[in-house]
């Protein structure tokens, strides 16, 4: 068996993933696991699901060589997916489109989901649009704020944002709520995961569905430069984007594989996201996975300039990947994902995701070791026109 | 036996209907707990389910949500619950269930936490987000050290699982008479009676049935066909209206009594 072919049976990866839910939630976990399996083996599924990419979501995404970027850090060649030229402007609609028509051929008429930044609550709003269903979106009244654009774009797809007041108030706080919706409304109701998080089979359902980010990827740096790249760099919330990237090179040994996690205020500070840096082993919304939490277990607050990075919990599989040293786990502080966001809007005109920020920012670091033949590709995972409000904010506030 | 296993003996002996009663420990603080335990006993509680606060109660509904976090605003620990439990069976026999999510347990140590639950006098526990699908070492450390494993049932439960619960329970099952999350709600769900019954199939143990139950007219109707009635929310709803009452452990048992009353009316 080799890493690619996990989770088991079960859902664990190695040690990690699981489902550790409420009772009334097995029975639906397990009607999704048999849906998605049947559709699994359904070419005409797939089929379906990959004209929808091509028409809708404009895929394949481009793989573009920043060119000014890599002369003004002076390393390697900088190669970005842009993912933020998927509709809806991030990687989120890949795995949004995949479930929504899961949710049809399991006949949900009525979809829920949380969301943190907004992009995947306004991935989900919009395939709701588009195939008619009813929706409702939870969200921490904090991220509400700091991401006003997203809960306007929400609600003009006609989807319902509910804000979430407890906890946090933030992503994790969001997934609590949705999963209560869940608990309640079992017999009309899918649940589309934002990411490789929560019970099994989302960690897997979700990855399958990003995984055409690195199939294309793959395909086409090997046509631009015919190699493999040297290292791939991806920025790490729940994992999505970054799972998506590294799938389809995890069999290419020499491929080296960065997630990057929010630093928020520093790892000394107390005050980030990097669950890799200060994170145990506990048991969070139905998976078993690196968390951040105190002595007692109780689930600790994070901090992130980057909504979509500001969750305490990281997905089961990146946690397994790393215990066999596949991957490799660092961070971003704020203050280098804004120099990052502010450093690719001037050199190369692409206003980048905070979230994508702390991917961008590693990079910088990662430049001044490598040499000018090597290969580094990017996951550009969003577009960051949601952020310039939040980002203006905190650039006055720093200088 | 545990004293649930006793008690639930007792209560087939004398024909009655068992009254389980949850509250939150450490709202609004330790020590107020204690005294509503010593309370509830008084007023004729035979299981005593006490919560353990976490932060993220993804199964509870907004009372034991905001019961929690006051809880642990004022400081409430799994090791501070433990002591608690062991300070207040010096002084009752009332069987005690810990309600817990799996998290802070996982944090302790599962096999640490069963050895100082047994020490202190807990007869059972129920995790609330451990299936058995992935608690056999929680399990195995239970019953080597003599401890109830409770299960959930629900309505969305096959009978397959149903199997599989009922052969990993002790102490009782408790059925989930709805979907959804904990909380009072104003009429019951239905396919209850029905459900118990299928239940019985699959074990001899009790069948305690809980979520949703507010009234003593809910206890009266529970009270025909299941083995106890668990009522929550209701509770916590009015110790967390009465907490800066002196006489808060009074007020909750004047009213948790008039929900057993109905249960001591020879039903």
């Amino acid at each position: 068996m080799t890493v690619t072919d996990l989770p088991d049976a079960r859902g664990h990866f190695g040690p990690y993933g699981g489902q550790y839910v409420p009772e009334t939630l097995m029975a639906l976990l397990e009607d999704l696991e048999a849906a998605y399996r049947e559709a699994k083996r359904d070419p005409e599924f797939w089929a379906e699901l990959d004209r929808y990419l091509g028409e809708y979501v404009g895929r394949p995404t481009p793989l573009y060589f920043a060119e000014r970027l890599t002369e003004e850090l002076g390393g390697p060649k900088i190669y970005l997916k842009r993912e933020d030229l998927a509709h809806t402007g991030a990687h989120k609609i890949n795995h949004a489109m995949g479930q929504i028509l899961l949710a049809n051929r399991m006949g949900k008429t009525r979809i829920i989901a949380e969301t943190g930044a907004g992009q995947h609550g306004v991935a989900t709003a919009t395939v709701a649009a588009m195939f008619g269903l009813k929706c409702e979106i939870y969200m921490g009244v904090e991220d509400m704020e700091r991401q006003a654009l997203n809960v306007f774009r929400m609600r003009l797809l006609g989807a319902k944002v509910t804000g979430v007041h407890s906890g946090s108030k933030t992503l994790k706080d969001a997934i609590n709520e949705a999963i209560r919706d869940w608990v309640t409304n079992v017999e009309d109701t899918f649940y589309i995961f934002g990411s490789v998080l929560g019970p099994h089979p989302y960690p897997m359902i979700v990855r399958d569905f990003q995984r055409v980010i690195g199939v294309e990827a793959r395909a086409q740096i090997l046509e631009r430069e015919g190699q493999l790249p040297d290292v791939l760099v991806a920025c790490v919330g729940g994992g999505s984007n970054s799972i998506g990237l590294f799938h389809a090179f995890l069999d290419d040994a020499n491929v080296q594989m960065i997630g990057v996690e929010a630093g928020g205020h520093g790892i000394a500070s107390g005050e980030h996201a990097a669950r890799f840096n200060g994170g145990d082993l506990g048991v969070l919304h139905g998976a078993r996975i690196y968390v951040l939490q105190d002595d007692d277990g109780q689930i600790a607050l994070t901090h992130s300039v980057s909504a979509g990075l500001d969750y305490s919990g990281v997905g089961p599989e990146h946690c397994y990947l790393r215990d066999m040293a596949r991957t490799a786990y660092t961070y971003a502080t704020d203050e280098e994902a804004l120099s990052a966001f502010e450093l690719l809007s001037h050199t190369e005109g692409i206003i980048p995701a905070l979230e994508s920020s702390h991917a961008i920012a590693h990079v910088c670091k990662l430049a001044s070791e490598m040499s000018r033949e090597q290969i580094v590709v990017v996951n550009l995972s969003g577009r960051g026109d949601k952020d310039v409000q939040q980002a203006a904010r905190f650039i006055e506030g720093v200088r | 036996m545990t004293r649930i296993g006793r008690r639930f003996e007792d209560l087939r002996k004398a024909g009655r209907t068992g009254f389980v009663a949850y509250i939150t420990a450490g709202d609004p603080d330790l020590n107020t707990t204690h005294r509503v335990v010593l309370e509830l006993d008084r007023q004729g509680v035979d299981v005593l389910e006490l919560g353990v606060p976490f932060s993220d109660p993804l199964a509870d509904g907004p009372v034991i949500q905001e019961a929690s976090q006051r809880a642990l605003v004022a400081g409430a620990t799994l090791e501070g619950v433990l002591s608690m439990v062991a300070d207040v069976r010096a002084e009752t026999e009332i069987p005690i269930v810990l309600f817990t999510y799996y998290n802070p347990i996982h944090r302790y140590g599962v096999e640490r936490f069963v050895k100082r639950a047994a020490d202190v006098g807990v007869d059972g526990v129920l995790m609330l987000d451990l299936p058995p699908e992935e608690g056999g070492d929680y399990i195995a450390r239970m019953n080597e050290h003599g401890l109830d494993t409770i299960f959930l049932v629900t309505p969305t439960t096959r009978d397959d699982r149903m199997k599989l619960i009922a052969s990993h329970t002790k102490g009782f099952v408790y059925y989930v008479s709805r979907t959804g999350v904990t909380g009072e709600r104003d009429s019951l769900a239905d396919e209850i009676q029905s459900k118990v019954s299928a239940i019985c199939q699959y074990t001899d143990m009790p069948i305690a049935v809980g979520f949703g139950i507010s009234t003593p007219e809910h206890v009266s109707e529970i009270a025909q066909y299941a083995d106890a009635v668990v009522v929550g929310s209701a509770i916590v709803r009015r110790i967390g209206e009465y907490q800066r009452d002196a006489d808060l452990v009074a007020k909750v048992g004047v009213f948790v009594g008039s929900l057993i009353g109905p249960l001591r009316e020879g039903v």
